[in-house]
């Protein structure tokens, strides 16, 4: 192929390349589409996750009783049973459900995100940095670390942690994300060990790029696709974590609505107002069930694209 | 025919269900081998063998994989339609495969004497036999494959023994359960060169000792030359030809034989090889009529749109191919 | 030889990783700010016994002495007071660990049986009736924490159809069997009680089932998918081809290398059973070890966390040291991978 000599054909050259690098992008886009939504399930959990999201985010606009979401009392409505009014029924200070499990939507997928943004960059970099020095000190001082927090069980260290601090959101994800860090650095510790041996690894060393170079631009884009599976199936358990937490007292602090709390609070008044729990606990099972879902469709796609 | 008729696989067809559509991978495959012969079966990689093979056995992984008609009669039955129970005689003490790769077809968990134990458990005593009986047959079963110390091999585990070691053993599982047929998977060829020389030697004298009869599947022209008395060659899930193999090798017909023998690199004489031009078809569409005419350098009209039956072409000698067509008096397809 | 090699080394390794977490569990314990001394003795005491308490607790000197005290006593099973209770926390914690092993070893066992089987019918009629319904009640069950299946379980079975007991261990008027292992249902059967032994039974099984539900949902989609990866493995159809009968293929040959990672999983899930207790027991009221920590965290009980953070620390730990050994059993592959010949 001819090469082009003139500045401004070398720039069509490199406009067309990005065309091309563009339009490739957009079939791969739409092959993965098409493959994902082959499976309903993938596509259920999507949907599910994406009302999730939106009720959230537009909670003061959609749900009926806005104000019962904060301080608010109405001894007069209290206990109702569901009803059109009032379709999950009324708590003991006679705030709607319905309304207070939308919003507690909003702390359940804070926590999510926000634990998540604090917990993967650290980790992924400790297992990489572990990984690929392998068999020195530096691998063993990072893995030793990971497995002390590794040795508790996860929610018994969660708890022990924001039970020192006082009970709050951020404090509980600060906790959550204590014990979570570690699952990333041994999910790229692995991926890494193997990896470091391939070729490609290999000929970049041999071409003398820097550590940084080869972590980042070598193996790393490796390690891209389960690490973001995890990610999205993590979303769900993090917040199971949080609605555990919460459950206890040691999350989202009353008069501001958390799934947990809310069950913690109802479970008292079972089996007469069995909506006071109920409610919030199928909240909590609706968004585990639906980045459970998303996060497997996800993971069968990548998988399926390694064949 | 003066020996007797063991096995014949008469229009085997089978396709496998996938995503997009129907794999028609075995389109018409015949084939028959008579007692104490010992059948070569010829082939590119993915042409059909082991598939044959495993619809043979009925091993075939059934959810993907469907035997669309076809006849499978083994000593006068047909396998294909047989009771589980009548199946279970089959396999071992009729029929008995030697897999391709020998790591993949060991179990990994459990040792060489608890794998070779069972098989000669079931197989060879009908599952009443005394643990020290079972012993006894285990190891001169490996004694039988040249396989030093049996006592310590029996407590090894598949991981523990190289490459060579696991064939050996897998040979001496197929055999020691005194199949009347043989079949053997390209046996060697995940081995190193001089390791595979040994194998197939060692085979072809424990085959000649036993009189089994054997089909020997390989992508190795020089292999069959040798060890065979009789050939087929496969192409694309159908037999393109078959002959005696003097015959074949003294005068190859098909022109896809053709096409293999030419390929095969001379030590004396100049030039390279030449490679065949195209790819296997691809099974989900297959071209329509010769699945080879899409490669063939004679393809005809006629090729394109009929699938060719076996032509008669000298003793023994068959081709499915038109350009033989006026060459047989006789009907075609007849044996 | 290998196997106490293997011991030694694991013990060694876990000795490292439990010093590393009092260490954490320590930092943990003073960083609350406020007077540990001052909490112990309540508000109106005077300054001088708060003084006095102080000295008393190391809490003048240095932090790395205030470990290495802690330390030693920890090693000799003395955690200090406990600031609810005002016992030792060594007693409490006698008192209420039988109770949490009870639920949990019931519930393991609950996850490793129910969930194998289930996983291998799922994985034996495979895309059937049955797989699909077990696959969707085991996404369910994972997918569901354990509170909320405690709370259903209490509301279905315990108020609506009044078939199992909702609180405690015993019912009352029952008398608790001599305590020789702590594990009530096994005392009343050694002390030969069986009405007493049937009881607990009932007040057990509630709140072991419901921890258990996410364990085994686990093992069984875990099972069935490594057995029906393993059903289409060549050795399965080599062994076919060598006529082994279908049934020893599949209780023997398919079945081991198909526990391999289940039973790895296994030690995980228990962990996740033994945090999930924690909520479990508070609904049922069960006093086990775990309600006990749950009320010194909310009560900010210092010496009661670590001490209890430490005990499960090292249940677990010895319990992912079995796990392996286990699997080392099972799988050759792990055991003897540094002896290949080639």
């Amino acid at each position: 192929m001819a090469q082009p000599t003139t500045s401004w054909g070398a720039a069509a050259d490199l406009r067309h390349y990005r065309e091309l690098e563009r339009s490739s992008r957009r079939e791969n886009f739409g092959r993965a589409w098409y493959k994902f939504s082959r499976n309903p399930l993938s596509v259920a959990g999507l949907v599910i996750v994406a009302v999730v999201v939106l009720l959230a985010l537009l909670a003061p606009y959609v749900t009926p009783y806005p104000k019962h979401a904060g301080p608010f009392t109405d001894f007069a409505n209290a206990k109702l049973p569901p009803s059109w009014k009032y379709l999950f029924g009324t708590d003991t200070i006679g705030r709607d459900i319905l309304t207070r499990v939308i919003f507690g939507f909003q702390d359940a997928l804070v926590m999510g995100i926000v634990v998540l943004a604090l917990v993967v960059p650290p980790g992924v970099l400790l297992g990489l940095v572990a990984g690929y020095f392998h068999g020195t000190w530096i691998d063993t001082v990072i893995m030793r670390i990971t497995d002390i927090f590794l040795a508790v069980p996860p929610l018994v260290l969660a708890l022990a942690i924001a039970s020192v601090l006082v009970p709050n959101l951020m404090n509980s994800m600060m906790a959550v994300s204590l014990m979570w860090w570690p699952w990333y650095t041994r999910l790229v510790f692995g991926l890494t060990t193997q990896l470091r041996n391939e070729y490609f690894v290999k000929s970049a060393e041999t071409m003398g790029a820097s550590t940084a170079h080869i972590l980042f631009k070598e193996i790393l884009p490796n390690c891209v696709s389960p690490i973001f599976t995890k990610m999205s199936l993590d979303m769900g358990w993090v917040i199971l974590i949080g609605s555990s937490l919460s459950f206890v007292g040691l999350g989202t602090q009353p008069p501001k609505p958390g799934l947990g709390t809310m069950v913690a609070d109802g479970a008292k008044y079972l089996p007469d107002l069995w909506w006071i729990p109920v409610f919030p606990a199928l909240g909590i099972v609706v968004i585990v069930l639906g980045f459970n879902l998303l996060g497997d469709g996800l993971r069968d796609l990548l998988a399926a694209e390694e064949v | 025919m003066s020996a007797p008729m063991l096995l014949e696989v008469k229009d085997l067809r089978v396709n496998f269900k996938v995503y997009g559509g129907l794999l028609t991978v075995l389109d018409g495959v015949d084939f028959y081998v008579t007692s104490g012969e010992r059948v070569g079966m010829v082939g590119e990689t993915g042409c059909g063998k082991t598939t044959t093979m495993k619809a043979m056995l009925r091993i075939l992984p059934v959810p993907p994989g469907q035997v669309a008609s076809g006849q499978v009669v083994f000593q006068g039955e047909d396998v294909l339609k047989m009771s589980q129970r009548a199946l279970h005689r089959v396999r071992g003490r009729g029929m008995s495969m030697i897999f391709q790769d020998p790591t993949a077809a060991l179990n990994p968990v459990f040792s060489v004497g608890q794998q070779l134990g069972s098989a000669i458990q079931y197989s060879g005593f009908d599952g009443r036999a005394s643990g020290r009986q079972v012993r006894q047959a285990a190891l001169a079963a490996l004694r039988e494959v040249a396989l030093a110390d049996p006592d310590r091999l029996l407590n090894s585990y598949p991981i523990q023994l190289s490459g060579g070691m696991r064939q050996r053993v897998c040979i001496a599982m197929a055999l020691a359960t005194r199949p009347n047929l043989l079949i053997a998977d390209e046996p060697g060829t995940s081995l190193d060169v001089t390791i595979q020389d040994q194998i197939l030697r060692l085979l072809h004298n424990l085959v000649v000792e036993k009189q089994t009869s054997v089909i020997l599947i390989t992508h190795t022209l020089g292999v069959v030359r040798e060890m065979t008395d009789r050939v087929y060659v496969m192409y694309a899930g159908t037999m393109v030809e078959s002959a005696p193999t003097r015959a074949l090798f003294a005068q190859p017909m098909h022109p896809y034989t053709r096409a293999l023998m030419q390929s095969v690199p001379r030590l004396s004489g100049g030039g390279m090889a030449e490679g065949i031009p195209g790819r296997i078809p691809d099974y989900l569409n297959p071209p329509p009529g010769c699945r080879f005419h899409p490669r063939c350098p004679s393809v005809m009209d006629i090729c394109r749109q009929q699938k060719p039956p076996g032509y008669a072409a000298g003793d023994g000698h068959q081709v499915a191919c038109f350009l033989y067509k006026e060459q047989d008096g006789s009907n075609p397809g007849v044996r | 030889m290998q196997l106490a090699s293997f011991i030694l080394h694991r013990a060694i390794h876990s000795i490292f990783v439990l010093l590393g977490l009092s260490v954490v569990i320590f930092v943990i314990s003073r960083v609350l700010p406020g007077d540990p001394a001052r909490m112990a003795v309540g508000a109106r005491a005077p300054q001088w016994v708060v003084d006095n308490l102080r000295e008393q607790m190391h809490l003048n000197d240095s932090l790395p002495v205030q470990y290495a005290n802690w330390l030693v006593d920890a090693v000799h099973g003395q955690f200090g007071i406990s600031l609810n209770t005002r016992r030792d926390v060594s007693q409490d914690i006698q008192e209420f660990f039988p109770a949490t092993l009870e639920l949990a070893l019931y519930a393991g066992v609950l996850m490793g049986a129910m969930g194998i089987v289930l996983g291998t019918i799922s994985a034996q009629h495979k895309d059937k009736m049955i797989d699909n319904l077990v696959r969707i009640l085991s996404y369910l069950g994972v997918v569901t924490p354990a509170f909320v299946f405690a709370i259903i379980f209490m509301l279905i079975f315990g108020y609506a159809l009044h078939l199992l007991p909702t609180l405690g261990r015993l019912s009352e008027g029952l008398t608790r069997p001599p305590a020789i292992t702590g594990l009530v249902t096994v005392d009343a059967l050694l002390a030969g009680d069986p009405r007493a032994f049937w009881d607990a039974f009932l007040h057990l099984s509630m709140p072991a089932v419901a921890l258990a539900m996410g364990g085994i949902a686990q093992e069984a989609r875990i099972t069935r998918s490594t057995m029906s990866d393993n059903l289409t493995k060549d050795y399965i159809a080599a062994e076919r081809a060598l006529g082994i009968p279908e049934r020893v293929i599949m209780s023997k040959f398919l079945l081991k290398p198909s526990l391999i990672p289940t039973i790895s999983i296994l030690g995980l899930d228990f962990a996740a059973t033994l945090s999930n207790a924690f909520l479990v027991e508070l609904i049922f009221n069960w006093p086990g070890l775990s309600r006990y920590g749950i009320n010194a965290m909310l009560k900010k009980d210092l010496n009661a966390i670590a001490a209890v953070v430490l005990v499960f620390g090292v249940v677990f730990i010895v319990v992912n040291i079995l796990v392996d050994l286990v699997v080392a059993q099972l799988d050759p592959r792990i055991r003897l991978g540094a002896g290949r010949s080639e």
